[in-house]
């Protein structure tokens, strides 16, 4: 099976996310230019973190412009499994393929640290390995990634089931000192309606391997490949 | 238009009359103010080294793994399969002073450019900063602006600041220092040259447009500040990350292609220094339209053009056809290459605006022949004063206790988690060893391999003997990366030290250097290249010397990299070399008496190398669970600081040192500083092995304890000294910047 990591001009996750799919789990791995309109037969489509455009209009505002976001928003559309990673996430919301909106974190500092996260719903194609109720560990890096909504929304996405992650201590206590960045109910991470896309501030594809400090981003990566080999895409 | 050359137009310019002469005689004629400002730039004390030259080239500079030495825009090291580790260490502290968060990024900008200017892949960023006290208004400004820029350029283009080293003293507050080191990645027959070879050949302008920024920062950052020097902010230029992003991947593209010749960056004295020194190199000349540069803003002149340091801005020689190959590659990234000019057959600067003639100098007189200096030296008067250090008039000795937390507390040996945490310490995912658990590494992809650095000075030790505290900087870096378990193979510097026109300071310069050389000659480590930063003082105040050491080791087994944490109980501790104990100069004595005295500890530079032959070749062995050098603190501070990130505990048994029988003696164990200590906590089952190396190597060791429980137990001679929980230590560690900065 085959990701594809799309690459926006201040792309700097593109290479990790692509070395987490392509060495660390041994999957077909492409590089997809924000320019080209054609995601090449990609199963996964990845949207990773980093500076697009700089971020020095609203994080991810200009990236969602870019052709080949057309084709996100299409692939998505039948159904696609699309990970938006931090920069990714932001570019997702800015596109409307997700709901909501990034303030910069709440201590008004770029904040880069392995936190916890709860794992709220296994019924994504990035979550589906997890045991519900689990705790990863894995780093974020950002300083815009104080998680908002208006109320109507918030509950709406709660009432669906559309956060998948929440920030939590190690011990998977929701708390507000587990919360590194402000975000409404310790939100770190959500989905769509139809679940297929989903995005998060903390950074999976750097925690794939023990050397780095831990491994339990690769869940999300191994959820995806069974979603796509066990053809639950229908 | 004519033009009077008098002596205050020369002082704007930084040349004294002498310089003038020379230049009049250099060009066999007067030159016009273009010409003027050309060479005040490629004279000044930046760009020439004019007051360091004949020191620096006393340094040890090759060896066997030496790719590329001083010269180029950074050094090169081979680290195995085809591949070379290049890296630089450059300063911008007078930036930094006058706009914080401006001076530090660019600073960082800068040098990543040095690094993939040579074809290498930028992966990791240390740096070293000097801060005075941090309970001012002026100093928490200055601090808290250098850490957003830090982090909002390296951050932004993607490479981790990995580590590095901060310090305070109230003698860096109106002169904070700035060092960025870079590392990266090349291929080592791929290393590009900042050479304008083939006459005929187009040189291409791409990046950033110019604009009047930064006009005269060489010469800025050549001259001591004073009550006006916040008028200079002009003279800071402005970073833009994001065109710097999109500059190191269409540069790393186009020079996989052949058709480029040559590139460099445009730094300090921006298109003057790279036109004259890429010519000069290739026994060429560069002749330019300065009306075709990209400009930011409407009239400028051709003077302002040449003088520019405008961020973000490459020049390259492409070979004469191929052109469209390479602003092909720009295109892709939506950058513009434009050609600005043409490799000429003599070796001059020549440049026009709009086809007129407007300046015409040899290369040489530019490049190679600035003047030199050979500055008198004098034995300062302070020194005889301030070595002496009478240990009986301290009174009487602290509690053991209240001096360590009184050490935790201080901002030197505290945590640094409010400033790494601003910083992407992960991104390319390399990192193997965090911020606060070990010296820095990272691991090379596609390789075994991983790479250790270590950034290291101390500004009292020299200031108090500048050639043992010179000796030291070198040493503790290199005992740094041996820790991780790396072997030094190459080294950069930073010197940074007041108005060399003093003969004080000129002494401290060249007893520095004279001590960088011993140790670097003694443990085998190469100067690949650095920077020089001189006229660090303020309204006549001066910094200490702070000479910084970036030392670079590589691992051949990344697996075997070794940290500083104690992840298990259990396990002996083991104390290699011998501590002498020393008070003088170091962190206890500052902090717990308000002095910076006595003597700094000697270094024994062959006791040194057979440490650090030690170290990595028990990390090699795979018998070393954590390493850990004694430095600021001594080895309290050494030992405590591996049991914070877990909370599991010590008890260990230091010996007293031999000489000091005096009131002292605990404390002298305790935080005594000395070179060539460490403290290795061995593997389960490893500790024979350990001893067995040791021996071979005629390395002092012992076992001195074990981890275990939740206690820092650190005994004297058997006596327990301290006994004090690890959480109530390692929360004094973690929240003491912060309080003292006034960000809690």
């Amino acid at each position: 099976m085959k990701f594809a990591v799309v690459v926006f001009p201040g792309s700097n996750c593109d290479h990790d996310a692509y070395h987490a799919a392509k060495h660390v789990l041994g999957q077909e791995a492409e590089f997809v230019w924000h320019k080209d309109t054609d995601l090449r037969g990609a199963d996964v489509v990845i949207l990773p973190g980093g500076f697009s455009y700089g971020d020095y209009l609203r994080t991810g505002a200009i990236a969602r412009y870019s052709p080949v976001m057309q084709a996100v928003a299409a692939f998505s559309a039948t159904g696609g499994p699309v990970l938006g990673i931090c920069n990714g996430f932001q570019v997702l919301l800015e596109a409307g393929l997700l709901e909501g909106a990034m303030l910069r974190n709440a201590r008004l500092k770029f904040n880069c640290e392995h936190v916890h996260l709860r794992v709220e719903q296994t019924t994504t194609p990035f979550t589906a390995r997890c045991a519900p109720g689990s705790v990863l560990r894995i780093p974020v890096a950002h300083g815009e990634g104080n998680y908002f909504a208006d109320p109507v929304t918030l509950q709406r996405l709660e009432a669906n089931g559309q956060v998948i992650f929440r920030y939590c201590t190690a011990a998977g206590e929701i708390a507000d000192a587990a919360n590194p960045n402000g975000s409404l109910h310790n939100i770190a991470g959500i989905c769509n309606a139809t679940r297929n896309v989903v995005g998060l501030m903390p950074h999976p594809e750097r925690a794939c391997e023990t050397a780095l400090g831990s491994a339990d981003g690769l869940v999300m990566f191994e959820s995806a490949i069974d979603y796509v080999t066990a053809g639950a895409r229908a | 238009m004519t033009l009077t050359i008098d002596a205050a137009l020369l002082d704007r310019h930084g040349l004294t009359a002498e310089e003038y002469e020379r230049i009049v005689t250099a060009m066999g004629r007067t030159p016009n103010l273009t010409e003027l400002g050309i060479y005040s730039v490629m004279w000044s004390e930046h760009c020439s080294y004019k007051s360091s030259k004949i020191h620096l080239k006393t340094l040890p500079t090759t060896g066997p793994r030496v790719v590329q030495g001083p010269g180029e825009n950074a050094g090169a090291v081979d680290i195995g399969d085809g591949l070379a580790a290049v890296f630089k260490i450059e300063s911008h502290n007078h930036p930094s002073f006058i706009e914080p968060y401006q001076g530090a990024a660019t600073g960082v900008g800068g040098i990543i450019r040095d690094i993939f200017t040579m074809g290498a892949r930028p992966i990791a960023l240390l740096n070293s900063l000097r801060f005075g006290e941090p309970d001012t208004p002026l100093t928490r400004r200055i601090v808290s602006g250098v850490v957003s820029g830090i982090a909002g350029y390296g951050n932004s283009i993607g490479i981790p600041t990995i580590g590095g080293e901060v310090m305070f003293d109230d003698c860096y507050a109106g002169n904070p220092l700035v060092n960025v080191l870079c590392l990266g990645v090349a291929h080592v027959s791929e290393i590009v040259k900042g050479r304008a070879d083939g006459v005929g050949n187009p040189v291409y302008y791409v990046g950033a447009k110019t604009g009047r920024d930064g006009i005269h920062g060489a010469t800025m950052a050549s001259a001591e500040f004073d009550e006006s020097s916040s008028e200079k902010r002009p003279a800071v230029q402005v970073g833009d990350p994001f065109m710097e992003k999109l500059l190191l991947e269409a540069c790393l593209e186009v020079m996989k292609n052949d058709a480029l010749v040559g590139i460099q960056d445009m730094g300090a004295a921006g298109l003057t220094c790279s036109t004259s020194e890429m010519g000069a190199r290739a026994g060429t000349g560069v002749e330019i339209d300065t009306a075709l540069v990209p400009q930011r803003e409407t009239g400028m002149t051709p003077y302002e053009i040449m003088l520019s340091e405008s961020q973000e801005r490459m020049l390259l020689v492409v070979t004469l056809g191929r052109e469209h190959e390479i602003e092909a590659i720009f295109e892709k990234w939506d950058l513009h290459a434009v050609r600005i000019g043409t490799v000429i057959e003599e070796p001059i600067l020549r440049v026009r605006h709009h086809g007129e003639l407007v300046a015409e100098i040899p290369n040489g007189s530019l490049v190679d022949e600035a003047p030199l200096y050979d500055r008198p030296t004098q034995l300062p008067a302070y020194l005889g004063e301030a070595q002496s250090l009478d240990i009986a008039s301290l009174g009487v000795p602290p509690a053991p206790v209240a001096a360590l937390d009184a050490l935790l507390a201080s901002p030197n040996i505290a945590s640094k988690r409010w400033i790494y945490r601003q910083y992407d310490h992960m991104v390319r995912t390399n990192t193997l060893t965090l911020p606060d658990a070990g010296t820095p590494c990272v691991r090379v992809k596609g390789t075994p391999r991983a790479v250790a650095m270590s950034v290291d000075g101390n500004g009292r030790y020299c200031y108090l003997d500048p050639r043992e505290g010179a000796r030291a900087a070198v040493a503790e870096a290199a005992r740094n990366v041996a820790c991780a378990g790396a072997r030094p193979i190459g080294a950069t510097n930073n010197l940074n030290f007041a108005n060399p026109q003093r003969p004080e300071i000129m002494w401290q310069f060249v007893e520095s250097v004279r001590g960088i050389g011993d140790a670097c000659r003694a443990l085998g480590i190469p100067i690949t290249g650095g920077n020089v930063s001189l006229y660090n003082e303020t309204e006549g105040r001066g910094i200490y010397p702070t000479p910084v050491l970036g030392v670079v080791g590589l691992i051949d087994d990344a697996s075997r990299t070794v940290g500083g944490v104690i992840r298990e109980a259990g396990l002996d501790v083991i104390l290699l070399g011998t501590p002498a104990g020393d008070l003088g100069g170091s962190e206890y004595l500052r902090v717990m008496h308000g002095l910076v005295r006595g003597r700094p500890p000697r270094v024994d530079l062959d006791r040194e190398r057979a440490l650090c032959a030690l170290l990595a070749d028990a990390a090699h062995d795979g018998v070393v669970h954590a390493a850990q050098d004694a430095s600021d603190g001594g080895l309290a501070i050494a030992m405590a600081e591996c049991t914070f990130a877990t909370g599991i505990g010590v008890d260990i048994d230091l010996p007293a040192p031999n000489q000091a029988h005096d009131a002292f003696l605990t404390l002298r164990a305790l935080f005594g500083e000395t070179a060539g200590v460490a403290l290795v906590v061995a593997a389960h089952n490893g500790t024979g092995a350990v001893l067995a190396r040791a021996n071979d190597l005629g390395v002092p060791a012992r076992v001195i304890g074990r981890t275990g429980g939740e206690r820092l137990r650190l005994r004297v001679n058997g006596q327990v000294a301290i006994d004090e929980p690890v959480a109530r230590c390692a929360a004094t560690w973690r929240g003491a910047l912060e309080a003292r900065l006034g960000v809690a």
